[in-house]
């Protein structure tokens, strides 16, 4: 666009600025009114979704178990273990704890004891070094009466007290901040001399959890491809009269109940279910090997598909329904092959809405948490199942965070991909 | 899809037995949701067809398990059913409360996500929305983050702003539950936008009416289709949800899920049942509902059906 006309004078509206201003102008009001609207609800969701997940994601690098005491009922913030931590600023990795460690140590002691902190600052370093919080609560109860000597004393209380790997432990931990629960999350730990080795092979679980996940994950993708496929071509490809009707037995499981759903399959899989009875009446199995197709893999995987199937069938059905007939019958009239049709014609342009599926398949189950829960008993978790036993049971809150961080990083770029690929726009739902 | 003239045998063959396949994936799809139905009737405290019920013997279906569902938790189930049985039952009966705070809860939230989901969806919907694709991005997030992450988040949160103590109930699970049925509002009323013809609206404001008139005797009528189903798809997430729940909720903020949750984990019984078939009875309802405001939303934005 030109500032002015062919005889040099410039092109202005009615009330006489010049266009360009009162176009950028009207274009920023229009700009500033669209995101006033879409404003509220970014609030909301920023304040309730990322904010807390934000919050949650920044305890996976911040434990102040053996940092600051902070009192529940008043909400008063002491630090605690400042001696030991000012010992350990002062001499460098490496450096033997001699009686001027054990020193602030007592003292820091003492101080625990009144503020009734040993559990959390023992538990702290017992996420690290199991065995140790008992070390903490027991030498608290008798701190005060502890005399120098301090060395012997507390080495006297428990010969634990002198192992390397505790004060490593202790030095990493007098930070709030640390990267041990990353490392943790992914079977490693720092050893005496704070370098990053494996944990022994009976305790290394999250790497197999994480490579657990992303099989079955994988798994469940592509029964639901396999199981979508065929009647999604189906749908698309009857008259819309008949394809509607049997498209509401596509939706009718997404409109139902989660767990509805899986109790259904629960109520199907048991060993006195209808399944194995059905195959038991039926004479194909004995009545004394009945399938064992819940509180395990199998469980899991089979009501997953299940659950996830519409996801698949409709972002296919989407895609299916536009490809236009004459193409394959072109081919066919060129003496293609029933199948040298499908494979070089239909099948191509139907991969658009296979890569949209796929994906969207993929994301909901790498973090499903209840169907395993229900179904899956030992070998049928996922990674969301083992970051809610941290949440509950083991009160690990940080490695839970961790956990889930590295849980969310993947899904959120799967997301970007998604988005990148399909378009969240094309995002439908029946 | 009829079969061509020219088809060989062979093709006919793979024909039939592609539609046998199909039948079978439609079983799989549909056949877990009614077995729950028949079964919720068994009279015996089995997860199977017993051998009465397979020879459609009155005597082997009751109605017990809906009878538990009514009386569990009452002072005195085994009185006579008069008004102050029924008295009992709405202000003890555990299944009742957890359907009160369901509603309420799903209520709440359904509104809280259906007015800010459709006033941001007015504001996507305008080719002048700036950084569109990332902030539809963020607004979807919440269907795509594992529910555990979610809750766990909302854990720490609440309690660091001490939520429970505003004396405000329901209100983390609200608000909880509207951050997830805000993606579906979203999808949809986007989707119902998608083929508004926006001249409508300059011919509105071309004859006098401002912003808001325009809004609600302009859009509002063309668009509410769309938002009754982001609606019903905002409650039915609600409705649904266990996983925040179990995080956030108090212990006197029983729902249905949470409430077939418990039955679950700790002894399963027929009565789960029960609850099962009335909730898929409540979802084939909204399904039918859905339905019907798609087709009546096409045919009023004059979209002829693919």
């Amino acid at each position: 666009m030109t500032d002015s006309t062919a005889n040099g004078e410039m092109l202005t509206t009615a009330d006489g600025r010049p266009l360009k201003a009162a176009l950028a102008k009207a274009e920023a009001h229009a700009k500033r009114r669209a995101f006033l609207l879409v404003l509220p609800l970014l609030a909301f969701i920023l304040i309730t979704f990322v904010a807390p997940i934000g919050q949650m994601l920044f305890k996976s690098v911040n434990n102040e178990g053996f940092t600051v005491h902070e009192d529940l009922g008043t909400g008063v913030r002491t630090p605690i273990m400042t001696n030991i931590a000012a010992w350990f600023d002062e001499n460098p990795l490496g450096t033997d704890p001699g009686e001027d460690a054990y020193e602030a140590l007592a003292k820091d002691l003492v101080v625990l004891r009144e503020l009734k902190a040993p559990g959390q600052a023992g538990t702290r370093i017992n996420y690290e070094l199991s065995g140790s919080r008992s070390m903490f609560t027991k030498a608290a109860r008798k701190a005060k009466k502890l005399k120098p000597p301090y060395k012997e004393a507390i080495l006297d209380l428990d010969e634990d007290w002198g192992s390397p790997k505790l004060w490593q432990v202790m030095r990493g931990a007098s930070s709030s901040f640390t990267s041990n629960f990353y490392l943790a999350a992914a079977d490693r730990q720092r050893d005496e001399n704070a370098k990053v080795v494996m944990v022994n092979e009976n305790r290394q679980v999250y790497v197999k959890l994480f490579m657990r996940t992303l099989n079955l994950s994988l798994l469940i993708t592509f029964l639901t491809f396999v199981l979508a496929y065929p009647i999604a071509h189906l749908l698309a490809t009857l008259p819309l009269r008949h394809s509607n009707l049997l498209m509401i037995l596509v939706l009718l499981p997404f409109w139902t109940s989660l767990l509805v759903r899986t109790t259904s399959w629960m109520v199907l899989l048991q060993s006195q279910g209808v399944v194995n009875d059905a195959l038991v009446a039926s004479g194909i199995l004995g009545d004394e090997n009945r399938l064992q197709m819940m509180y395990n893999r199998t469980g899991t995987v089979i009501a997953m598909t299940h659950i996830l199937l519409p996801f698949m069938v409709l972002p296919l059905y989407s895609v299916m329904r536009p490809i236009n007939p004459s193409y394959v019958r072109a081919a066919r009239s060129l003496g293609a092959t029933s199948w040298t049709a499908f494979r070089r014609i239909y099948f191509p342009q139907t991969v658009p809405g296979i890569g949209a599926g796929a994906l969207l398949v993929f994301i909901l189950s790498v973090g499903y948490y209840i169907t395993p829960a229900l179904v899956g008993g030992a070998d049928g978790q996922l990674i969301s199942n083992l970051i809610a036993f941290h949440m509950q049971k083991s009160l690990n809150w940080s490695l839970a965070a961790a956990l889930a961080a590295l849980l969310l990083g993947g899904i959120l770029i799967l997301y970007w991909l998604y988005d990148r690929l399909v378009g969240i726009d094309n995002l439908k739902l029946g | 899809m009829a079969l061509p003239k020219y088809a060989d045998p062979l093709e006919r063959a793979w024909h039939y037995i592609y539609l046998v396949i199909c039948a079978l994936i439609f079983l799989f799809l549909i056949a877990p949701i009614l077995v729950v139905m028949p079964l919720s009737f068994n009279a015996e405290p089995y997860f199977t067809f017993t051998e009465k019920m397979l020879k459609l013997d009155p005597d082997g279906y009751s109605t017990r398990w809906y009878d538990l569902l009514l009386t569990f938790g009452m002072q005195e189930p085994d009185a006579v059913r008069d008004s102050s049985w029924w008295a009992d039952a709405w202000n003890n009966a555990h299944w009742i409360q957890a359907t009160k705070n369901s509603v309420i809860i799903g209520f709440f939230s359904t509104i809280l996500a259906t007015t800010l989901g459709t006033i941001a969806a007015l504001g996507l919907s305008r080719s002048e929305m700036p950084a569109r694709r990332a902030i539809m991005a963020i607004l979807i997030s919440p269907m795509i983050v594992p529910i555990i992450i979610t809750a766990t988040g909302l854990f720490f949160f609440y309690s660091w702003i001490g939520i429970q103590n505003w004396g405000i109930p329901y209100l983390g699970v609200v608000l909880a539950h509207a951050t997830l049925g805000i993606p579906f509002v979203i999808i949809t009323v986007t989707a119902t936008l998608v083929g508004f013809d926006h001249s409508l609206t300059r011919a509105a404001a071309n004859m006098g009416a401002n912003p808001t008139r325009t809004f609600f005797k302009v859009q509002m009528p063309l668009i509410l289709p769309g938002v009754i189903s982001g609606a019903l798809f905002a409650f039915v997430t609600s409705f649904d949800e266990v996983v925040v729940v179990l995080f956030v909720g108090g212990l006197d903020e029983q729902t249905i899920p949470r409430q077939m949750w418990n039955g679950i984990r700790e002894q399963i019984s027929p009565a789960i049942l029960s609850v099962a078939t009335i909730l898929v009875i409540i979802s084939i309802a909204l399904l039918t509902t859905v339905e019907l405001l798609r087709r009546r939303s096409e045919k009023l934005r004059g979209v002829t059906p693919r």
